[in-house]
């Protein structure tokens, strides 16, 4: 335990001295402050529409302007923080619940259950996952819950992949085979020699998945297949700046900026992430 | 190596007949029929309509005609525009999308491995950090935004090139082509410097190296075929992506691509197209797929033992 211990606090050392990786962290969290806070910290409503005001360029009262419907741009990119990070946790979490179970029960049982469950990865790889999730918004309606569980079951096959090489490197060490020999049963073997030596890549993978399952979101919103108004995610606000961008530009520029610049920290956070807890790896 | 082909191509037909029949269940189980949503129609018309698209039949009837008929490439009638048929809808928006495809493709090949073999070879210079800082911004930036502000910056700013339509203005197929194109420039130049970067320190390097051969012969002659394979698995699954980036690019920039028509089906849940470009494009991601496996068998013969 003592050894572990450690393993974790010079990981966390490592990630400290990485600029980028910490300023990163820093800005995910003040992110998540705002997005749960957003109630308490908006200055405006984020669905009251005042026409009068109709679209007003960045103001002392308004800083980042107002929409065509008179809505406060910076409230709603606030709510649309909570949309857009809570799809990127939920349906990372469905993704990293079957994937690592997945990868688990292949790489632990091997042999045929090994390569019938890999195979089956395989298959779904190569098929294109955009047009099936669309095809479920379709036909079962523009669900919120249903968009996280089918982002989910999308993004976990990698996650199994990787913990699947994990288990099998770790299967062979000699502490193991010892363990196996005295007779520990295969859940005790899991939970005391085989999970805590994959947390790292999971982390490491879990973090690298959130931008991504928030792009497929947002990506979906834009197309209007994804979030309904009158929520929105930073996807459904990039859809509406872009209706209205040639008179007014903000309203594409800020929630644009919002975007890139979280995808930004969740990467730089999540390569810092990998490096600090497997200084082997390199990024490329 | 032949055999290790065949066998792909052998995983590969069941695996479309799957999806296929997946496909045409997960639509079949959609609540409600295509015509509900228009207004309400005498039951003679709504018994005439359902005869007419087969859907009076029991469900495994019309599911053994729709795979007899997807056999001989039929996709059946569309329920939204009626007298059009999917398989004539498919045809007419495919060469647009596979044309942007191509251009898209062409602008990340050139971009990304250029890039990508000059960071590896310039190592820690300027010249390595402009380009790999640039591609981590393409990666980060969506598709969905870059061609907005792309349409911002060229078009209504500075009204240099045409921001939507496909053939009929000039240059109106730079803007969306650059934009599909972007994010897997950054993608190839990320991979084609790490493939260039490990094939640099192989032995054989230093050999063609240790003959004398020209700096830029060694690259061109000897380094790109091996440091380039990253990049030529990578093409296959980046169809797929491409797919996925021509529904946003024909969107914003207005292209009468299939892409823009499936999106246009989902909205108006125009269930047979929905079903039949899910099934076409399904197939056509399997076969680059495909294709992309067998290039690197041909290329790199160690791949060939572990297949």
């Amino acid at each position: 335990m003592n050894h572990q211990s450690s393993l974790w606090l010079d990981a966390w050392r490592r990630l400290l001295a990485n600029k980028a990786a910490l300023a990163g962290g820093i800005i995910i969290f003040i992110l998540m402050f705002l997005a749960i806070f957003a109630p308490w910290i908006a200055p405006h409503s984020y669905s009251y529409q005042n026409l009068e005001l109709g679209a007003q360029p960045p103001s002392a009262d308004f800083f980042l302007g107002t929409d065509t419907l008179g809505r406060d741009l910076f409230s709603r990119i606030l709510y649309g923080a909570r949309v857009s990070l809570l799809v990127g946790f939920v349906a990372t979490g469905v993704a990293l619940v079957i994937g690592v179970s997945w990868g688990i029960v292949a790489g632990y049982f091997g042999g045929r259950v090994d390569s019938v469950m890999m195979r089956i990865v395989d298959v779904l790889y190569g098929l294109p996952f955009i047009i099936f999730i669309i095809l479920l918004m379709v036909i079962f309606g523009r669900n919120i819950w249903l968009l996280f569980g089918a982002i989910g079951a999308v993004e976990w096959l990698t996650m199994a992949r990787i913990v699947r090489g994990q288990v099998l490197t770790i299967k062979n060490q000699e502490y193991v085979l010892a363990a196996q020999a005295m007779g520990v049963s295969n859940i005790q073997m899991f939970r005391k020699h085989i999970f805590p030596n994959i947390l790292g890549p999971i982390a490491v993978y879990a973090t690298l998945t959130i931008p991504q399952v928030m792009l497929l979101e947002a990506f979906l919103s834009f197309l209007g297949l994804g979030i309904q108004p009158p929520m929105s995610s930073w996807g459904t606000l990039i859809r509406y700046g872009v209706e209205s961008m040639e008179e007014y530009s903000w309203l594409l520029i800020y929630p644009g900026l919002t975007f890139t610049i979280t995808l930004f920290a969740l990467n730089f956070f999540g390569d810092g992430l990998r490096d600090a807890l497997d200084p082997k790896i390199s990024s490329d | 190596m032949l055999q290790v082909i065949i066998k792909r191509v052998l995983i590969a037909i069941p695996v479309i007949l799957v999806v296929a029949s997946l496909t045409f269940f997960l639509v079949r189980m959609a609540p409600g029929g295509p015509f509900d949503a228009d207004k309400v129609v005498p039951p003679q018309v709504m018994k005439n309509l359902n005869a007419v698209y087969n859907l009076d039949a029991p469900l495994m009837v019309q599911y053994k005609d729709y795979m007899l008929n997807l056999l001989q490439g039929d996709f059946g009638p569309s329920f939204r525009y009626p007298g059009r048929s999917v398989t004539e809808m498919i045809f007419t928006g495919l060469p647009v999308t596979f044309e942007l495809a191509f251009y898209a493709i062409i602008v990340a090949i050139l971009i990304g491995s250029l890039a990508g073999v000059l960071a590896a070879v310039k190592r820690n210079t300027a010249l390595d950090y402009i380009p790999m800082t640039i591609a981590m911004i393409g990666i980060c930036m969506p598709t969905f935004l870059l061609g907005p502000l792309l349409v911002l910056i060229f078009g209504i700013q500075f009204e240099v090139l045409p921001v939507s339509g496909w053939g009929s203005l000039s240059g109106d197929k730079i803007l969306p082509s650059i934009t599909l194109g972007a994010a897997y420039a950054a993608y190839i130049a990320r991979l084609s410097r790490g493939g260039m970067l490990e094939t640099l320190s192989q032995d054989y390097i230093r050999t063609a190296r240790a003959k004398g051969l020209p700096e830029y012969k060694v690259i061109i002659n000897h380094a790109l075929q091996g440091g380039l394979v990253p990049v030529v698995s990578f093409l296959g699954p980046a169809i797929a992506g491409l797919i996925g980036g021509s529904f946003v690019v024909e969107t914003i920039f207005q292209i009468p691509g299939l892409g823009r028509f499936y999106v246009e089906a989902a909205f108006n849940r125009d269930y047979t197209m929905i079903l039949g470009t899910t099934i076409f494009f399904s197939s056509l991601i399997i076969f680059f797929n495909l294709l992309s496996d067998i290039a690197v068998l041909l290329m790199n013969p160690r791949a060939r033992s572990d297949a």
